[in-house]
Order: C-alpha cells, then sequence, then structure tokens
C-alpha cells in the first residue's frame, strides 16, 4: 500500500498547508497571532500523540522537552548569537538526547507510574532550571530588540517564525502518519494494546519506546525555542507548566488520541474556544469554566474524540481520517 | 539548633501533607483513577473553613465538621457527575474528567472569590519550648491530622462498609461477585477522598493564607507523597507525608531552600524506579 | 451591462473623492482607545484590578472634562479596552496583536508585573505604538533596546534601597540584614540592588535566599535567619509577601526592622491583624503624599493634572476601597498619554514619544521624568518611594509614612521589641 495514495496522508497536511498557507498570503498580524497560538499546540499535541496515542504511554509532563529544548535554543541565540534556525534545531535535538537518556530508565514503568514519573522529572527540571545559573536562573534570558534586526525587524522576525513553526507542524504531522503506518508503528499499537504478548510476538518493546520517546521530544524542543524568541525572553515559570502539559493531553483526547487528524482538530477546537471565550464579554468571569464543562461533556458523551467518533459512526470515511 | 527547629517545623507540616495524599491515595487504590480535581478540593476546603469562620463566627477547628461532610457530599456530587461514566473506560478518559472537574471548580472559584489571598485572623499564638518556637495553630493541625487517620483507620478496618471498601481495592470483581455494591462503594470511597482533602485545605487554612489557586502545589505534593508511601496505601502516605516533611526541614540546613524541589522530584522518580511500591512497600 | 459597470465605477470614484476628505467633515470629535491585557483572573488579580480601576477612573474623568483639545481643533476622548491575560504570558503576544489590529487602540499600557511586560513590548515596539508600563518595575525590560516603552515606576533597583537609610536612622548600630525574596525577576532586581547597596554601607548581608513564586511555607526560610539579624528584607508579591509577613510573626523573629515588598503598602494587608504590626513597606504612591501645584512651582517643575485629595477622594467615592499604589499607577499610566498628546497638540507616534523623552513633569503621583539614552531607555529616573509602616492609632491599625523624612506622617518605629 503506497502511502501517498491514501487521502488520509493528504487530507491533514492539506488542511495545514492551506491554512499556514491563507495567513501568509493575508499577511494580516491579528490572524497570524491566533494561528501561531493554535498551531503550536496542534504540533505540540501531534507529537505528543506519537508517544500517547500509538504506544500507550502517557505522559504527564510531556511540557519538560518544550522547556527543556527551548531554554537550550533561547540560550545559544540570546547568549551564543546563534541564527534562529539552527538554534531551534539544536534545542530540539537537546530535548531528543535528554528524552533518549531519561527514556532509557522511564520507560521501563508501566501505566499511572509512568505517568507521575513524567510529572517528577517536569517538576525537577523546572526546580533545577531556577537554580542554574547559565539559564539565568530564576529571572530567566531575554534577548534585546536589536536581535530581530536581524531577521528583518521585529515584524518580519514574527513572520519568519511563524513560517518555521509552520514548516515543523506540517512535518510532525508527516512522522506521525509515516510512524503509524509504518512496520515500526505497529509494533507501537501492538504494545499499547498488550505490551508483554508484543514482546511474545518479537516486538523490539524497550527499543522501540525509547525511539519513539525521542521523536515525540524533538519536536516541542524546536517548538519551545520559536515561542521563546516571539516573546522575548523566557522564565522557568512559562517553560514548565504543568498546565500547559495537562492540556495538551486534553486536546489529544478530544480529537482523538492514536489518529493523525485528531490532535490537529483537538487543538484547534480547545484552542479556538478557550481564545473564543477569554475574549468574549458575555464569558468575562466564567471562561475557565465554562471550557471545563464543555470538556467535561465531552469525555463523558463523546469518549473517543471527535475523529474516533465518526470513525466509529462512518466507516466509509475510516480512510480520510486518519 | 536550627537543624532541630526546622526537622520539627517540617514533620508538623509532614502530618497535614499526609491527609491530603491520603485522600489521593486512597481513590487510586480502590478505583485507580488519578483524581486531578484533588488541588480545587484542597483550596474548596481552605475557603469552606473561611466562610464558616468570617459569616458564621465558627472556630476554625469546630468547622472543620461541616467541611468534611461538605467535602463527602462534594465527593459524591464529583463522582456521580464526571467519573461514573468513565470508570471503566481507559485510565485517561478518567484524568481528563477530573481535569474538566478541576477547571471548572477553578473557574467559579476564580469569578466569586477572585484570586485574592485570602487568611483565617485567628491567632492562637505560639508555644516556646527552650529555642523552640512552634504556633500552636501548627501543633493543633497536627492533632487534627493524627485524629483523622485514626478515624479513617478505625472506618477502613472495623465498619462494614470500610471493609467493603478494602474488598472492592483488593478486586473488585471479586468483590462483585461477594455481593457488594461496587458503585456505592466506589462513591463512598470517592467522597472519602475529598473529604480528606477538604478537612486538609481546612487545616492548612489555619495556618496559612491562600487563595483559590492555593490546591495546585499540594496537589503535587500529594502525588509525591503517595509514591514514596506506596500508590493505594493510605497509611503509607501519612508516613510519607512524614518523610516529605522531614526532608523540608532538613534540606534547607546544608543547602539553599530553592534546592529542595530538586531533591524531592528527584527522590521521587528515583523511588519509581527502583521501588514503585513506594518505600514501605513489601513487594 | 456595460452601463452597470459604468455606473460602479463612477460611484467608487465619487466615494474615493469622498473617503480622504471625510475626516475633516467629521473631525470634531475623535476617540483615542487605550489598550491593555489585565490581570483580572490569576495570581496578580489584586494588583491588576487596582490598576483597571484607576485607569478607568482616569478615562471617566478626561471624559467628563471635555477631552484633550487639539490645536488643529479635534477633540481627542478616551476609551479603554482590555482583555484578560490570566496572569499568564501565553496569551499576551496575541491579545496586544488583537488590541492593536482589530481594536485599533492607539496607546497601550502594559500588562501587571515584568514578564508579561516584556513580551507585550515586543508586540508594542513592532507595532510602533507607544506603551506606558506600569507594574513592571524590574530594570531589564529598558534594557532591552525598546524606545517606545515608558516607566511609570520607580525602578525595581531602587525599590528597597532607601528602607536602609531608614534602618541606619532606626539603629545607627545595626551591621547584619537578613534578605529573603521571591524568585521573579522584579524582587531579584530589587534585591541585587538592595544588597549591593548594602554592602557598600557596611552591612553584612548575613541571609541571603529566594523562594518559589507561589511558596506558601516560609519556615525553612525563617529558621535560617540568624538570631542576631537586624532587619529583615525582601518579599516579592502580595500573596506570598502577606503569607512571609504572617509567619515571621509566628515564629516570633527579633529583628528590629521587617521591610518587605509590594504587600504592605495594599490596604488589604491589615486582615494579617498583629502580624502586620510594625512591618514597612515601599510604596510608590500614598493617599497621603504631599505633592501639589505649589511645591512643584517651587521646585521649578511642570505641574499636571488632578490633586492628590481629589484623586483620593474621587477613587474611593467610585470604587468604595481605598486607593493603593496600583491604583494610582493606572491613573498615572493614562494621565502620562493625555499630557503627551496635549502637549504634542498629536496622538501620532513620534510626536508623542518626542514630547515623553523630553517630559519633567509633577502630578499628584510624583515626579516622572524617562531616560532618553539609547541603552536605558524609558527608564523611570525622577519618581521617589515613600516607605510606609503599620502602626496603631487607638487600638487600630493604621499605614503611615515614615520616610523620607520630608513626609513623613509618622516616626518609625520598631518591629521588635513592639
Amino acid at each position: 500500500m503506497k502511502f501517498w495514495r491514501q487521502p488520509g496522508f493528504w487530507l491533514p497536511l492539506a488542511l495545514v498547508f492551506l491554512w499556514g498557507g491563507i495567513v501568509l498570503v493575508l499577511k494580516q498580524d491579528t490572524i497570524r497571532e491566533t494561528t501561531f497560538t493554535v498551531m503550536m499546540f496542534m504540533a505540540l499535541a501531534s507529537s505528543l500523540n506519537i508517544l500517547l496515542g500509538y504506544t500507550g504511554y502517557v505522559s504527564f509532563g510531556h511540557i519538560v522537552f518544550f522547556g527543556l529544548g527551548g531554554y537550550t535554543g533561547f540560550f545559544l541565540i540570546s547568549e551564543m548569537g546563534w541564527p534562529l534556525y539552527p538554534a531551534a534545531l539544536a534545542g530540539g535535538a537537546l530535548s531528543g538526547v535528554i528524552a533518549l537518556l531519561v527514556g532509557l530508565a522511564v520507560l521501563r514503568l508501566r501505566g499511572a507510574y509512568f505517568a507521575l514519573a513524567t510529572i517528577g522529572i517536569n517538576e525537577a527540571a523546572r526546580a533545577f532550571v531556577s537554580n542554574f545559573g547559565p539559564f539565568g536562573g530564576a529571572t530567566g534570558l531575554f534577548v534585546n530588540f536589536s536581535a530581530y534586526e536581524k531577521y528583518g525587524g521585529a515584524g518580519q522576525a514574527l513572520w519568519t517564525t511563524f513560517t518555521f513553526l509552520w514548516i515543523t507542524t506540517l512535518v510532525v504531522l508527516l512522522v506521525s502518519y509515516l510512524v503509524k503506518h509504518s512496520r515500526f508503528g505497529l509494533g507501537l499499537q501492538a504494545i499499547r494494546e498488550d505490551e508483554d504478548a508484543a514482546m511474545v510476538m518479537g516486538v523490539q518493546a524497550p527499543r522501540a519506546k525509547t525511539i519513539t520517546y525521542v521523536i515525540s521530544a524533538f519536536f516541542p524542543g524546536i517548538i519551545g525555542t520559536l515561542y521563546f524568541f516571539k516573546n522575548g525572553n523566557v522564565e522557568p515559570g512559562d517553560a514548565f507548566q504543568l498546565h500547559m502539559s495537562i492540556e495538551m493531553l486534553v486536546m489529544v483526547m478530544l480529537g482523538g488520541m492514536g489518529t493523525v487528524l485528531g490532535p490537529m482538530v483537538g487543538a484547534t477546537a480547545y484552542q479556538g474556544l478557550r481564545g473564543y471565550l477569554l475574549t468574549s464579554p458575555i464569558f468575562k468571569d466564567l471562561h475557565l469554566a465554562v471550557a471545563g464543562l464543555i470538556l467535561l461533556l465531552i469525555i463523558l458523551f463523546v469518549p473517543a474524540g471527535a475523529v474516533g467518533w465518526v470513525r466509529g459512526r462512518l466507516p466509509a470515511l475510516r480512510r480520510v481520517l486518519e | 539548633m536550627q537543624l532541630i527547629s526546622s526537622l520539627t517545623d517540617g514533620l508538623l507540616l509532614g502530618f497535614v501533607y499526609g491527609v491530603a495524599a491520603m485522600g489521593l491515595t486512597l481513590i487510586w487504590g480502590v478505583m485507580t483513577v488519578i483524581n486531578l480535581a484533588h488541588g480545587p478540593v484542597i483550596a474548596l476546603g481552605m475557603f469552606g473553613t473561611y466562610l464558616f469562620f468570617t459569616h458564621l463566627g465558627l472556630n476554625p477547628y469546630l468547622a472543620l465538621a461541616p467541611v468534611a461532610l461538605f467535602g463527602l457530599l462534594l465527593g459524591f456530587i464529583i463522582y456521580g457527575m464526571a467519573v461514573h461514566r468513565v470508570i471503566n473506560a481507559p485510565h485517561l478518559s478518567s484524568l481528563l474528567a477530573t481535569f474538566a472537574v478541576n477547571m471548572i471548580i477553578i473557574g467559579l472559584g476564580t469569578a466569586i472569590f477572585s484570586t485574592s489571598p485570602q487568611n483565617i485572623d485567628y491567632s492562637l499564638g505560639s508555644m516556646q519550648i527552650g529555642f523552640l518556637t512552634i504556633p500552636f495553630s501548627r501543633l493543633l493541625a497536627t492533632l487534627g491530622a493524627v485524629l483523622f487517620t485514626a478515624a479513617l483507620y478505625l472506618f477502613l478496618y472495623f465498619t462494614r462498609p470500610g471493609k467493603a471498601i478494602r474488598a472492592v481495592a483488593n478486586n473488585r470483581r471479586a468483590a462483585e461477585l461477594m455481593g457488594i455494591p461496587s458503585s456505592q462503594v466506589l462513591a463512598l470511597s470517592f467522597g472519602l477522598g475529598t473529604m480528606l482533602a477538604a478537612v486538609a485545605g481546612g487545616l492548612i487554612a489555619t495556618f496559612f493564607p491562600f487563595t483559590i489557586l492555593s490546591g495546585g502545589p499540594y496537589e503535587l505534593k500529594s502525588f509525591v507523597i503517595c509514591v514514596l508511601g506506596g500508590l493505594g496505601n493510605p497509611l503509607g502516605a501519612l508516613l510519607g507525608g512524614l518523610i516529605l516533611g522531614g526532608l523540608e526541614g532538613l534540606i534547607p540546613t546544608f543547602m539553599p531552600v530553592s534546592w529542595v524541589p530538586v531533591v524531592e522530584f528527584g527522590l521521587f522518580v528515583l523511588v519509581l524506579l527502583v521501588k514503585p511500591s513506594g518505600l514501605l512497600g513489601a513487594k | 451591462m456595460k452601463s452597470w459597470k459604468l455606473n460602479a465605477v463612477i460611484l467608487l470614484t465619487i466615494l474615493g473623492l469622498l473617503l480622504p476628505a471625510a475626516p475633516s467633515v467629521f473631525a470634531a470629535e475623535k476617540t483615542v482607545v487605550i489598550g491593555y491585557t489585565a490581570s483580572r483572573t490569576g495570581k496578580l488579580n489584586v494588583e491588576g484590578m487596582r490598576q483597571i480601576h484607576g485607569l478607568n477612573l482616569w478615562i471617566e474623568q478626561v471624559n467628563a472634562a471635555g477631552g484633550v483639545k487639539l490645536p488643529d481643533g479635534t477633540v481627542v476622548k478616551f476609551a479603554a479596552k482590555d482583555y484578560d491575560d490570566e496572569s499568564k504570558k501565553e496569551r499576551v503576544q496575541e491579545l496586544y496583536t488583537k488590541l492593536i489590529n482589530s481594536d485599533k487602540a492607539d496607546f497601550l499600557i502594559s500588562p501587571y508585573s515584568s514578564p508579561l511586560a516584556d513580551a507585550a513590548a515586543v508586540i508594542a515596539q513592532q507595532y510602533n505604538k507607544i506603551m506606558i508600563t506600569a507594574g513592571a518595575a524590574s530594570d531589564s525590560t529598558y534594557k532591552k533596546g525598546f524606545s517606545l516603552v515608558y516607566q511609570a515606576y520607580t525602578p525595581a533597583s531602587r525599590y528597597l534601597t532607601g528602607a536602609l537609610d531608614l534602618l541606619g536612622k532606626l539603629d545607627p548600630a545595626a551591621k547584619k540584614i537578613a534578605i529573603i525574596h521571591e524568585k521573579d525577576k522584579f524582587s531579584t532586581d530589587v534585591v541585587n540592588a538592595l544588597k549591593a547597596y548594602g554592602e557598600s554601607k557596611g552591612y553584612q548581608i548575613a541571609l541571603f535566599e529566594g523562594y518559589d513564586s507561589g511558596a506558601t511555607d516560609f519556615a525553612p526560610f525563617i529558621n535560617k535567619i540568624p538570631a542576631d539579624a537586624n532587619a529583615v528584607m525582601g518579599g516579592g508579591h502580595f500573596a506570598d509577601t502577606s503569607t512571609f509577613a504572617k509567619q515571621l510573626f509566628e515564629k516570633g523573629v527579633k529583628a528590629k526592622m521587617v521591610a518587605l515588598l509590594v504587600a504592605p503598602p495594599e490596604p488589604k494587608f491589615a486582615e494579617l491583624g498583629d502580624a502586620a504590626y510594625g512591618v514597612i513597606g515601599a510604596s510608590q504612591w500614598q493617599p497621603e503624599a504631599k505633592y501639589s501645584a505649589e511645591a512643584a512651582k517651587k521646585a521649578g517643575i511642570e505641574w499636571f493634572g488632578i490633586s492628590v485629595a481629589d484623586f483620593d477622594k474621587t477613587y474611593k467615592a467610585k470604587f468604595k476601597e481605598e486607593p493603593s499604589y496600583h491604583s494610582a499607577g493606572g491613573y498615572v499610566a493614562g494621565l502620562i498619554v493625555e499630557y503627551a498628546i496635549k502637549k504634542a497638540g498629536s496622538t501620532e507616534t513620534a510626536k508623542v514619544k518626542k514630547v515623553l523623552d523630553e517630559m519633567n513633569l509633577m502630578t499628584f503621583y510624583g515626579h516622572l521624568k524617562f531616560d532618553n539614552s539609547p541603552k536605558a531607555h524609558g527608564l523611570q529616573v525622577a519618581h521617589e518611594m515613600v516607605y510606609t509602616q503599620w502602626q496603631k492609632k487607638d487600638g487600630k491599625l493604621v499605614n503611615q509614612i515614615v520616610w523620607p523624612e520630608a513626609a513623613q506622617t509618622a516616626k518609625a518605629i520598631n518591629y521588635f521589641p513592639r
């Protein structure tokens, strides 16, 4: 089966490609900012989904890779004067390396124990970074405004960052699809259903899990660098927010875990909803409660997530909605 | 000298941490649900005590009784509304359901109470033993924590519903076959879990100012404690609380206080890796 | 068909001719939108809400007084547009972009707290909009190369240094200081400057530790304070600092002076009861402040705006609460914009910026002047802190100004022995 003949392969890519493309053509700043937030979470949720959806391992503190990678990338930009692209890639690479080391130890744990361990790692990393001198300790790092000059001024720099994020998102979705439909991915899904049985069937579970963990940690590192570069500063409190980590899980679940399209839909819906409630005058003080209520209703009544629900109802669409 | 006073403070606080963690670990032990609404319930316990104290003039320690009752009822409500439907779904669903409850409570709480810090203006003074200065409020809180733990222990081991809870925790299927109505037992355990959280919140409110967001750090500490004491083991949680409190007292005597969380969470991950059944766990 | 197209072209041409002319026809009144995000929810909500109140009061008053008249006859009125940033950085840039592009904000006010203000400054600068920061006291914001960001507050580096001068007066024999501070940008800037100043004055910094934002248990820190420390200084924002003060009291700390950031000047601090007694706070402004048009005239500085007493009175009448310096900060942020527009006779960024760069002004809130060197552009260089202390008057806690001596409403007392 050639994957490029499958509509399910093209659909998510085409959607994101078009969306980003339209934003770039319109050159409208408000739309760019809104899209940036949504797309950032789309990419984060999708990379979490590569681990969560395919292997069933719940990484609760996945934001640690966003934080550590972002810190590294930002450090390279602000202290070492690196350009954005290599710095972001280096941030991603560092996240990958850390995931490799951590994964070797932590991936032996299963279920809730793994989930709790990832929380511990995130909190330990946050506490460590806020004591770590080279990263500016608790007050973090910043770039001088003139750093944006290299990219043709701040306005242009934000567009560059957006374009980079757009490409990253496309790559994440591509990787997500390829992993799911490879032999490797089938092994992962076997682990998800029953790890012991999978090992008996010859899946090299420890290695496969570690590789997946590294992949799903790499992208948040890049995205972290982009996000902090755009903000102009980075602090431990912003970089390692457990809350953001849980929101990533929420988005994956909303859309449907284990699908390529799901995290996309989930991120768009969740961020769209939050953004709308936050700026709408009616819900001014109640936006959080309303978002929580809607979320609860979805979890109770559409537990498979939007994409999972549609796939369950309309089998004909299964090849389109991967 | 600094060591002793620091350690005393830590241990006293550890008892209260222990109560909060017991609630979390009880729910986990019985139904393998990680209750992410734990923190906000702690915060509600704080506000409950505060409201009884400021509006009804009730002594904050007496207020613990209605707060406990309220916590129990709140637990039933949360269980019935959010958890019951997803109890047999993959564990991520219950996680998200409780997270949604977390958002609702925080959202409503912010709208009603705002996030400005509240404070129970009820001072009992301090006790002076040699160089040790111990605020009475902390001593009483410790006493309250011990009482609640003892009550929970008696309940679990010597009453019928308590025994039913333990049976369900042990093996829900088998318990159902023996005629134990498992959904009632699950609701009861969830209620007890949130009750403990609310009580812990009430105790904390007697000596720390708080906001509607204050539950978060205690929720995190509860995770650490549960793992130290062994997930699902309520008495282990109390011990875990003491260990954590002790560490918080001990570490600052030889390194900057800001390194405490690094050590705490490092230890947490280490225990998970080496002895996931907890420091007390037999197997 | 053809005629239809022709008609359309004619119509469009007429419209095109009319449009540029339109403003001059309706130019009599123009509404300038002040855009900002504020901490309506989240951990900084006390400080944030007061700032909103202050700003709203200014808008109401300036509009009621007929707005600002420009030389070309236009009358400028003001309106505010704000969003909730939840005290988090996550959406600050998105919301500011929205404020500028969708809500057409002409001038900006910063969100509360330095990290949020930094993120917003990137956007303000990029769109060539002037942003007045209120509640972003950290010095570092102004060393990042922004040229349109102006600080209304005394910067962090001068926040607590005056308290040391006060200590010298209170107890000339004092030499040991313990500093315990929140580990965020603002408080760290404050205590680093304090430490350097203290050491230059020959004080020994016996303890220098930071706690995480949101900390509740200060016992480990308090236990580390040496028994013979003469002063305890530091703190951070409202929630943590009031907790800290409460525990200092419960633990019976025996220091002559306790001077803390942000929380003590807030009227709500009195809820701590006995624990508040004797605590010194650094305040940007107090209702008892003695700034006046006469004093300004004597010093040869231009005066602008409302008097201290009027601000105090109208604020209390409108919001049924005591104004704090955060309230005054919100008001003065608007006042600065009003002054600059009036003086520039225009709402154009470049002209207003020129006025701000050269501004040297006295207001109800104090003396205002901005650094205009490229190195620290926009940094507040004139405004002075006042130091307050909770004392007892007829058995009730009242906040008195104890430093500088010229502004004193009461003499400073010891924290211990009380």
